[in-house]
């Protein structure tokens, strides 16, 4: 495989995997996120501290307790999942599911409740009045969702640890740079670096586009 | 729905179904990283894969992790270059069928202007000279600090002239990288100081002029590096792909691996960065690098005791 070739499948699959690992985390990290932005509870604040804290997870500490679960001699060893892209996929949503929730419930904390109060005087339910408020957080929900995905393309520790960097398989962009600044090669790192920037600059800028249009 | 079921199935496919469908099986090798960053491992796995069913996975981490990689159940054989952590590998109940691959030197390389005064000398002599010089404040030594294989022989040459690696390395001028052989060298060549580096990755670092070092003590017998595969043992681990493991050791072994094994890299570097170890231990079994083999890398007198042979007696005729 020529070297063109190999950058755009390692480019490739680190926006598929990155890409899947912010969706699936927000599966179920928006949810949680827009509970704890809607709703008053007992024990509120140390939730969003947790998951707050859980933010400031190091990859490479991830990436560890995540082999030691995933090993054949693991728990979950008997799914036989390292050094696949589906773990580095489980793997990433698990390091930035905090993120998720953290943006999503301070931009649903923050919508106005003055938006809520309209909404009831006018005649809405509880629900239709929470649904109001999440329609004015679409642009901060997103705004998560991109950090997210941001995040997940950009780490190293969790894709080197679970998937193995492995040729063809499951190697990926900042994988690759370890490897090959390893290796001496300098100047290729730095381009897989641009290429990396690209990316997430591209789809920032996509994102911001759409958002400007919805709220236009 | 359609596109649904499309992009679903096409994910799965995707995601490995593929490779194990066409009737590929997987092995899992995790070596140490001198064999893999130069490219070496890459080579044989497209040699290996063109002739046979199965798909060789490469995880390049460095010899002990590998060893723990292997014991973990995450790996089917290793590739590792630590003659002492493997008879324990072995003993341990580990792994079986170890047959040695490939050797070279290691090097203890210098900044140019050689401050030591070490050039030349055996490896003992010139590490005394480092010494001495570190404690006068006029060099530095840097360690790789990590347990892999290299590290392994940095604290075996220690032994030799009398140095224990914990005392040693608390001395002001003796640096630990904790990290791999090329930001070790890199960090090396901004310090000035000397420190001991695979044949490999030296000769590649310095051809892109990324270090400006050069070899102080080179061919000798401490210096030598012995690489070996071990195959996991199935008794322990009934799920290892032994018989792929088995296959891709004979590769390694055979006349056609061998030669790829001393050939690579030799249109680069104009000198070979590996050289064929069957030959000297089968052909030249009295040169005086089968010797020094012999007396480093075997264990009661052979290349893999009885016990650890397995069913393969054919491994070793």
């Amino acid at each position: 495989m020529s070297l063109e070739t190999e950058i755009i499948e390692i480019s490739a699959r680190a926006i598929i995997v990155s890409g899947s690992a912010t969706l699936l985390a927000s599966l179920w990290g928006l949810p949680i996120g827009i509970t704890l932005g809607l709703k008053r509870f007992r024990g509120r604040n140390l939730v969003k501290g947790f998951f707050n804290a859980l933010m400031g997870m190091p990859t490479v500490s991830l990436g560890l307790i995540l082999y030691l679960v995933f090993s054949r001699v693991g728990p979950l060893g008997f799914l036989h999942l390292l050094y696949t892209p589906l773990v580095m996929i489980i793997g990433q949503a698990v390091l930035i599911t905090p993120i998720a929730v953290s943006l999503t419930s301070s931009t649903v904390e923050s919508i106005d409740p003055d938006i809520r109060d309209l909404a009831r005087t006018l005649g809405a339910s509880e629900t239709q009045a929470s649904l109001a408020v999440l329609r004015e957080s679409t642009s901060g929900v997103l705004l998560a969702l991109i950090t997210s995905f941001d995040r997940a393309i950009a780490e190293l520790g969790v894709a080197l640890m679970l998937g193995g960097n492995i040729r063809g398989v499951t190697r990926v962009l900042t994988t690759s740079i370890a490897l090959e600044t390893t290796r001496g090669e300098l100047l290729l790192g730095m381009a897989l670096t641009a290429i990396l920037l690209l990316i997430v600059f591209a789809l920032n800028t996509l994102v911001n586009l759409i958002q400007r249009r919805a709220s236009v | 729905m359609l596109t649904s079921s499309v992009s679903i199935s096409g994910t799965a496919y995707y995601f490995g179904v593929g490779p194990f469908a066409r009737g590929r099986t997987k092995l899992v090798v995790s070596t140490t990283t001198s064999l893999y960053d130069t490219g070496l491992l890459d080579t044989i796995e497209d040699q290996f894969e063109a002739e046979y069913p199965i798909d060789i996975y490469f995880i390049s981490a460095g010899s002990s992790i590998a060893m723990r990689y292997a014991e973990r159940g995450d790996a089917d054989m290793i590739l590792v270059h630590a003659p002492s952590e493997e008879l324990a590998f072995l003993e341990g109940g580990y792994g079986v069928c170890r047959k040695i691959i490939a050797y070279n030197f290691f090097a203890i390389v210098g900044p140019g202007n050689d401050p030591a005064k070490a050039e030349g000398l055996s490896p003992t002599q010139a590490l005394m000279r480092i010494v001495e010089a570190g404690r006068k404040g006029e060099t530095f030594w840097v360690s790789r600090g990590d347990d892999s294989g290299t590290h392994i022989k940095e604290k075996d040459i220690w032994a030799i002239i009398g140095f224990k690696w914990n005392e040693i390395r608390q001395e002001g001028w003796f640096m630990e990288s904790g990290t791999g052989m090329g930001k070790t060298l890199l960090i090396a060549e901004e310090k000035s100081a000397y420190t001991l580096a695979d044949l490999g990755t030296y000769l590649k670092y310095s051809r892109d002029n990324l270090i400006t070092l050069a070899i102080v003590s080179g061919e000798r017998k401490e210096l030598l590096n012995v690489y070996s595969a071990i195959a996991v043992n199935r008794t322990y681990n009934p799920e290892v792909n032994f018989e792929a493991a088995i296959t891709f050791i004979k590769f390694l072994v055979s006349e056609k691996g061998q030669r790829i094994i001393s050939q690579f890299g030799r249109d680069i570097y104009q000198q070979s960065l590996f050289y064929s170890a069957a030959q000297p231990l089968k052909q030249n079994a009295d040169s005086q690098v089968a010797g020094w083999i012999r007396e480093i890398a075997y264990f009661e007198g052979k290349e893999c005791p009885e016990r650890f042979q397995d069913d393969h007696k054919e491994l070793y005729d």
